[in-house]
C-alpha cells in the first residue's frame, strides 16, 4: 500500500507551504480603494464627481493662498503686484496682526503681558481639565485670576494681592464659623472679606507705584484678546452659577425656586443682543454721569447671566435624567442635602451634561463677537470697523474674515475635542 | 416700591446729568481730555491707522476742538459709537462732543435735544452705475434694479425721487454697505444708491474704479455736522466757533504752514482777531487768546483737512462741490469774527 503512492508520483511535499501574501488587489490601498471608492458603478461615479469638485475647489483656493502678497502697504499696491493674477492680499494681516489680536490701543511694548496671561491660562486650566495631574497645581488655578488681571490691566500688584488676601481671610472666617451654622459662616466670611478689602483699598493708593505695570483701561482692550477674556471669564463664572440655578429650580423652598425659575425664563426669553444694549446704553442713563462702571465688567455680567441660564437648563436635564433611586439611595445613607448633592447626584448629573455644557460654552465663545454691535472692538468689530474703514484696506474681505474664522475654529474645535476625550474618560457603563 | 425706586433713580440721574451738562467746558478742562464720539470706522471720515492713532475728516474736528480748548490736539479720548449708540453716549454724558457724520435733521435737533453746531460736510444721496450701462442721468433709470440699504432715509428718498419723476424701479434690499458693494459688483442690481461720499469711497475700493460712474443727480440733502448736548450754550459756542475758525481760515488764506507768521505780522484785522493777536475773542469763549491758532496749526484749515482726508489727491477722491467756500460757489460760509 505504501508503495502505490510512490509509484504514481515521484515527489511528495512533506512540509506546509509558507503563507502567501494576498493578491495585490485584495490588500492595502488597492483593496481600500476598491471597497470604499469604486465598489459599484454608482459609487464610482460619485467618487469621480467628488474628486472633480475637490480639484475645482483646491485649484481655486491654493493659488490664492500660496500666491498671496504679504509685504505691500495697501490694497492698491496689492493689486499692482498681483496684476490680475489670483492671490490673496495678506499684507493686511502682516500690517494689522497686532490690532486683530490686541485691539487698537493696547500699548505695543506690553503685548507680552496678554500673551503671557494666555500661556499661563493653559497651566491654570490643566489641573481642572485633566484629573491625572498633581492636585497641587490647583494652587496655580486659584491664583491665576489675580495674576491674569494684573498682567492684562496692569497697575500695582498690590490691588490683586489685597483682593486675594481679603478672599483668603473671608474663607478662613467662613471655615471657623461654618461649624456653628452655614448661614453664619457665609455671612461672617463675606463681611470679613469686605472689611479687609475696604481697609486695604484705603491703603493701596498710597502704594500705587509698587510693582506696577503700565495701567491699561478697559476701553483699550480689543481684538481676539477681548473675545478670549470674555469667553474665559464668562464660561468659568457661569458654570457654578448655572449649577446653583439648576439646584435652585429643583428646590422645594418656594421662594428660591420661584426666583430661579423667573431668572432663567426671563434670561432665556430675551436675546443676548438686547442684554448687551441694556449694558451699554440703558445703564448709562441710570448711573450718574462720571461714574465709570467699567463697560467690560457690564458686558461680562450680562453674558454670564445669559450663559448661566442656559447652563442651568442643561444641568437640570442631567439632574432629571438620574433615576429616582439615586436620590433615595443618598437619603438612605443618611447624607444631608449638601453631601448627597456633592457626593452622589452632581457627579453623575454633570457627567451626563458634559456635551450640553460644551455646546453652550462653544456657543457662548462665538457669541462674544456680538459685542462688536455695541461698538467694542473685538476681533469682528476690529475688522468691520477700523480695518475695513481705513483707506488702505477697504475692500479686503476674504483674507480678514478667513483669519477670524481660523482663530475661532481653532479654539472651538479644541474645546469640542477635549469634551469628546472627557466623555470617553468618564465612561463607566460597559454595555 | 420697585417703580418708585426706578423713577427715583431716573430723577437723580436726570438732575445729575443736568448739573454736569451745564459746565462741559470746565469738565473738559479739569479732565484734561476731550471725550469725542466718532464712528467705529468710515473710510476717510474716521479710522485708526496701523499705530492705533485715529485719523480722518471727523477726527480732525475733534482734534481741533481739543487743540483750541486744551492746547493739545492729542488730548482726545476717542469713543467709537455705532449708529445706534451715538445719541445715548452723548445724552448720558459719556462723550462731550459727537463728530460722527450725523445728518442734521429737525427731530434730532429738537426732539432728541441736541444742538448741531454747524455743518462740516454737505452730503446727498446719489447713484452709481457701471459705465457699460450707458446711462448719464438718474432720470434714465426707468425700470432699473436698485441696491438700497433697508430701514434708512435713503430708501424713502429713493421712493420719492422715482415717484416724482414718474418712473419705476425694482428695489434689491441689502443690509450693509459691504453687502451693497458685493451685490452691485456681482451685477445683482443696475445701480447702487447711498450718500455720494459713500459711493465715492466704495468706488475707490473697486479693482477698476474707472468702469463706474456716479450720476450727477443728488436727490436728498444730508448736511453732516458735529453736535453737542442741548442746554450748554457755552460749550456749544466753543465748538461752533472752532469749526467756523477752520472754515474762516481757509477763506482768509491762513494755513497750518503760515499761521505762525500770519499771527505776527498780518495787515488783515479779521485775521488778527481770529488768531488772537488783536481783540479778546478767546477770552469771550473762556479760552486763551491762541485758541484758533492752536486749532489751525495742528490740523490745518478746512480746505487742508478736506484735501488730506477725502480730497481729490486721496484714493477716495471727493471733489469739493457743495463743500467749497462760498466765494468759490460752495456752501461753506463762516460768520464774521468780530
Amino acid at each position: 500500500m505504501s508503495d502505490t503512492h510512490a509509484q504514481t508520483v515521484t515527489y511528495v511535499r512533506d512540509t506546509m507551504l509558507p503563507q502567501a501574501a494576498p493578491p495585490s488587489t485584495a490588500q492595502g490601498p488597492v483593496k481600500w480603494l476598491r471597497e470604499s471608492l469604486f465598489s459599484s458603478i454608482p459609487y464610482t461615479i460619485l467618487t469621480i464627481a467628488a474628486l472633480y469638485v475637490i480639484y475645482v475647489l483646491l485649484s481655486g483656493f491654493l493659488p490664492w493662498l500660496l500666491g498671496g502678497v504679504w509685504t505691500t502697504s495697501n490694497i492698491r499696491e496689492c493689486r499692482e503686484v498681483l496684476d490680475g493674477a489670483a492671490g490673496g492680499c495678506f499684507s493686511v494681516l502682516a500690517e494689522r496682526w497686532n490690532q486683530l489680536l490686541f485691539g487698537i490701543s493696547y500699548p505695543q511694548d506690553g503685548y507680552w503681558r496678554p500673551t503671557l496671561a494666555f500661556v499661563l491660562l493653559f497651566v491654570a486650566v490643566a489641573p481642572v481639565l485633566f484629573s491625572n495631574l498633581p492636585r497641587q497645581l490647583l494652587i496655580v488655578t486659584a491664583l491665576y485670576p489675580f495674576i491674569a488681571f494684573w498682567l492684562i490691566w496692569g497697575g500695582s500688584l498690590l490691588v490683586p494681592v489685597s483682593a486675594l488676601l481679603s478672599i483668603v481671610i473671608g474663607y478662613v472666617v467662613y471655615g471657623k464659623l461654618v461649624k456653628t451654622s452655614f448661614a453664619a459662616g457665609l455671612a461672617g466670611g463675606v463681611i470679613a472679606a469686605a472689611v479687609v478689602w475696604f481697609v486695604l483699598s484705603m491703603m493701596t493708593p498710597s502704594l500705587s507705584g509698587v510693582l506696577a505695570l503700565e495701567e491699561v483701561a478697559s476701553r483699550n482692550m480689543g481684538g481676539f484678546m477681548l473675545n478670549m477674556i470674555l469667553g474665559v471669564v464668562c464660561v468659568s463664572l457661569s458654570l457654578p452659577l448655572g449649577i446653583l440655578l439648576a439646584l435652585g429650580r429643583q428646590s422645594s423652598l418656594p421662594i428660591i425656586k420661584m426666583i430661579c425659575v423667573v431668572f432663567i425664563e426671563f434670561i432665556r426669553g430675551v436675546p443676548l443682543i438686547t442684554l448687551l444694549f441694556v449694558a451699554n446704553v440703558v445703564l448709562a442713563y441710570f448711573l450718574p454721569p462720571g461714574t465709570s462702571f467699567d463697560l467690560i465688567l457690564r458686558v461680562i455680567i450680562m453674558i454670564t447671566m445669559f450663559a448661566s441660564a442656559y447652563i442651568a437648563e442643561v444641568i437640570r436635564g442631567g439632574l432629571a435624567a438620574l433615576p429616582r433611586g439615586q436620590y433615595e439611595g443618598a437619603e438612605s445613607l443618611g447624607l444631608d442635602y449638601a453631601q448627597s448633592m456633592r457626593l452622589i447626584i452632581l457627579p453623575q448629573a454633570l457627567k451626563i451634561s458634559i456635551p450640553g455644557i460644551v455646546n453652550v460654552a462653544v456657543g457662548l465663545f462665538k457669541d462674544t463677537t456680538l459685542v462688536s454691535i455695541i461698538s467694542m472692538f473685538d476681533l469682528v468689530g476690529m475688522i468691520r470697523g477700523p480695518i475695513l474703514a481705513s483707506t488702505d484696506w477697504n475692500g479686503v474681505y476674504w483674507e480678514l474674515w478667513g483669519f477670524a474664522a481660523l482663530l475661532f475654529f481653532i479654539v472651538c474645535y479644541g474645546i469640542s475635542q477635549y469634551s469628546q476625550w472627557l466623555e470617553r474618560q468618564l465612561q463607566t457603563d460597559h454595555h | 416700591m420697585n417703580k418708585s425706586v426706578f423713577f427715583g433713580a431716573l430723577t437723580v440721574a436726570g438732575v445729575l446729568a443736568g448739573a454736569s451738562a451745564a459746565a462741559t467746558l470746565d469738565d473738559v478742562k479739569a479732565r484734561g481730555k476731550l471725550n469725542c464720539g466718532v464712528t467705529t470706522g468710515l473710510v476717510g471720515f474716521a479710522a485708526p491707522n496701523a499705530n492705533g492713532e485715529w485719523e480722518g475728516f471727523d477726527v480732525a474736528v475733534c482734534r481741533a476742538v481739543a487743540a483750541a480748548v486744551l492746547g493739545d490736539p492729542k488730548a482726545v479720548e476717542f469713543v467709537p459709537t455705532t449708529g445706534k449708540t451715538r445719541f445715548t453716549a452723548l445724552a448720558s454724558g459719556e462723550i462731550d462732543f459727537l463728530a460722527r457724520n450725523t445728518t442734521w435733521t429737525f427731530s434730532r435737533d429738537v426732539d432728541l435735544k441736541f444742538d448741531f453746531i454747524g455743518v462740516n460736510y454737505y452730503d446727498g444721496q446719489g447713484f452709481m452705475v457701471p459705465k457699460s450701462l450707458g446711462v448719464s442721468s438718474a432720470k434714465d433709470l426707468d425700470g432699473a434694479t436698485v441696491c438700497i440699504q433697508t430701514g434708512t432715509t435713503t430708501e424713502l428718498n429713493l421712493a420719492d425721487f422715482f415717484r416724482s419723476n414718474n418712473i419705476s424701479y425694482e428695489p434689491v434690499p441689502i443690509e450693509t454697505n459691504a453687502e451693497g458693494q458685493q451685490q452691485y459688483l456681482a451685477g445683482a442690481c443696475d445701480t447702487y444708491t447711498t450718500d455720494a461720499s459713500g459711493l465715492a469711497s466704495t468706488r475707490a475700493t473697486f479693482e477698476n474704479p474707472g468702469d463706474h460712474v456716479i450720476l450727477p443727480e443728488i436727490i436728498s440733502k444730508e448736511p453732516l455736522g458735529p453736535l453737542v448736548r442741548h442746554g450748554d450754550n457755552d460749550w456749544g459756542d466753543v465748538t461752533r466757533w472752532v469749526l467756523y475758525a477752520l472754515i474762516a481760515a481757509e477763506e482768509l488764506g491762513v494755513t497750518s504752514a503760515n499761521v505762525e507768521e500770519m499771527s505776527m505780522n498780518t495787515t488783515n484785522p479779521e485775521v488778527a482777531r481770529l488768531l488772537g493777536s488783536e481783540g479778546t475773542l478767546g477770552e469771550m469763549l473762556g479760552l486763551d487768546a491762541g485758541w484758533a491758532k492752536n486749532a489751525i496749526a495742528s490740523q490745518g484749515n478746512y480746505g487742508e483737512i478736506f484735501a488730506k482726508n477725502i480730497g481729490e489727491e486721496t484714493p477716495i477722491g471727493l471733489a469739493r462741490g457743495l463743500n467749497a467756500q462760498w466765494t468759490d460757489g460752495g456752501l461753506m460760509y463762516a460768520p464774521p469774527f468780530r
